[in-house]
């Protein structure tokens, strides 16, 4: 068993849930409110990485990420190295990646929230913060929480964005399903195997837990007005 | 405007707005709220919600000015647009908007997160004593029953001390008894405070129970308005007789007009039926619109002698109907089909059941000349 790729994706997927509660949750917010006309643009800009294949994605960031690119140079002249093949680098690409996946279900539940609830917080004086943190989040933790296994579990399972900007190093870059990928190569089956059923069995016992979790949520709150 | 100075010294509501939707419905109003209770009467689409969410700022008008006491909440002209949250306001919407995840003690403290802890945790149970809910303090809006709820929306507004407070239709779920218990309460709040309560219904008995003030709105106009006794005995409008409660409204034709009896009788249509009302502008000839309320009708088992009331004819009972503590009875009178509330007291005394003959009697001045309604 290869528990250096297993670690190093879990932690990849930890780093990456996190960042997107921190950028997709106020992406989410603005959009299930702004009645900014050009709305649409930036739904169809974070929804990109659901239709697009993995590899042109990859292939995008890389060039972004690279020493002719200014965001590249701007980073290696903070940090001293340069993204790609680098564990930030992959991390950097998942997020964009994954985004969608937190969005979608967040900003759903968001815009689920009776307007009179929203309302009613900015009567009784609550600023538009102290709304979102006393009223819309806690009535949307299934969407949160939905949002946060769904990225998870997306950024446990990618290949392509990892190819192209992560390589194949052992212990820095190299993924569960890379590893795979290299057991399947090397015509060990039976290890691929081994990884292939832990992942599928990781995926899926996280999924019944939010689908679990989330219907208790509901029952917590039978009352919607 | 000289108008809206007047009163901003004294916490006064002062409203002068134009609101228009896209599909045309247009609202124009213009009034101004002191201290108690002024009712906004009409039906639904009228335009009743959309006053009160401008003056939350939950709405905004395209055209005029909204200040309350000294402060200016709105003012088109001086593009003054105070943020919602600012508006020290208390709005309970019909649906209450309780938070559902809060219990009754956090829902009712949310509006004043500010105050220090003790101080906040006394308001609260002042305000949950006095609108007797303490015991309900751990709670969830899910797990108490709707008057308890209604109370619940209304400590959670008050206890905010606003500066004016919007009720939406609030107890429009209620029975009788529990609505008057809290509209008692919450009066006996506002003995201290005094500050304007603007309260939407389209319960006409509720509105003239209620307000020191009502306001008559139909179709986004302000139709009437002044005190309870003024508004009904000035309806101008056939909308407005159907707005305050006037279940009985014939087209007529004026017969004779007895100019120094300061009456003129008039035919209804479709019956024989004469009717004495008060004189109007009409001549002979003309057609009127008569408005009367069920309340004014008397019924008599047998022909009445030696009454002031000039207007007295027989009738035949077509059916009868309980509605809480009256019955609603509707009697047919040579065509013309008169509906009138009695007790049931009266019911059994004149042995009344549908297909007697009876008597009715009106007196002249419980007959109301409308104004056929202006169709815009």
């Amino acid at each position: 068993m290869d528990w250096s790729a297993i670690f190093l994706t879990i932690r990849l997927a930890l780093v990456v849930c996190a960042i997107l509660l921190v950028v997709g949750t106020p992406i989410a917010w603005w959009l299930s409110f702004t009645r900014w006309r050009w709305k649409f643009f930036v739904e169809s800009i974070v929804a990109l990485p659901i239709v697009l294949p993995p590899t042109v994605l990859g292939f995008y960031v890389l060039i972004a990420m690279g020493s002719n690119s200014p965001i590249g140079r701007w980073y290696q002249s903070l940090t001293g190295h340069g993204l790609p093949f680098t564990f930030e680098g992959l991390a950097i690409a998942s997020v964009i990646y994954s985004l969608p996946f937190a969005v979608q279900p967040m900003a759903a539940a968001f815009s689920n929230v009776d307007r009179n609830l929203i309302n009613a917080s900015s009567i009784l004086g609550a600023s538009r913060i102290r709304t979102f943190l006393r009223v819309v989040l806690p009535l949307s933790v299934g969407g949160v929480v939905t949002g946060f296994v769904l990225s998870f579990a997306h950024t446990l399972g990618e290949f392509g964005v990892v190819l192209m900007v992560g390589g194949n190093i052992p212990g820095v870059t190299r993924t569960v399903s890379i590893a795979i990928y290299d057991h399947v190569q090397a015509l060990d089956y039976a290890g691929a195997n081994r990884m292939a059923i832990l992942l599928m069995a990781f995926s899926f016992v996280t999924l019944s837990i939010t689908y679990a979790l989330n219907r208790r949520v509901w029952a917590v709150w039978p009352m919607h007005r | 405007m000289a108008s809206g100075n007047s009163g901003e010294s004294d916490g006064r509501l002062s409203v002068r707005i134009a609101y228009r939707t896209s599909n045309s419905f247009a609202l124009e109003a213009e009034f101004e709220a002191s201290a108690g209770f002024t009712m906004i009467l009409g039906p639904s689409g009228g335009g009743k919600t959309t006053i009160l969410n401008c003056i939350a700022g939950l709405a905004r008008p395209d055209a005029g000015r909204i200040a309350l006491g000294a402060r200016v909440l709105f003012d088109s002209a001086a593009r003054i647009e105070m943020p919602v949250a600012e508006r020290r306001l208390g709005y309970v919407f019909q649906n209450l908007a309780l938070f559902p995840h809060l219990t009754v003690a956090q829902n009712v403290q949310y509006g004043i997160a500010k105050v220090p802890a003790e101080e906040r945790r006394a308001r609260m149970m002042t305000m949950l004593e006095s609108f007797r809910i303490a015991h309900l303090i751990a709670r969830k809006p899910g797990e108490i029953s709707g008057g308890e709820r209604q109370r619940v929306a209304l400590a959670r507004s008050i206890v905010t001390n606003p500066a004016a407070i919007l009720l939406d239709e609030p107890l429009i779920a209620l029975d009788n008894a529990t609505r008057s218990k809290i509209l008692d309460d919450l009066r006996a709040w506002n003995a201290a405070h005094e500050i304007p309560i603007l309260y939407v219904t389209h319960s006409p008995a509720e509105a003239f129970a209620l307000g020191e003030r009502v306001l008559v709105l139909d179709g986004g106009r302000i139709l009437a308005q002044g005190t309870a006794q003024e508004v009904l005995a000035t309806p101008r409008h056939e909308t407005i007789a159907q707005v305050v409660g006037f279940e009985n409204v014939f087209d007529a034709t004026v017969r004779s007009i007895a100019e120094t009896q300061g009456t003129m009788l008039c035919q209804l249509d479709g019956s024989t039926t004469r009717l004495e009302v008060p004189l109007g502008h009409a001549e002979t000839g003309a057609r009127v619109r008569i408005a009367i309320r069920a309340g004014d009708i008397i019924v008599a088992g047998e022909r009445p002698h030696g009454l002031s009331a000039r207007n007295s004819f027989p009738g035949r009972v077509e059916s009868m109907r309980r509605e809480g503590v009256r019955v609603v009875v509707m009697i047919d009178a040579e065509g013309a089909t008169f509906e009138v509330h009695l007790t049931p007291g009266a019911i059994d005394a004149l042995r009344i059941e549908a297909g007697k003959k009876v008597w009715l009697v009106i007196k002249t001045y419980s007959c109301n000349l409308v104004e056929p309604s202006v169709r815009s």
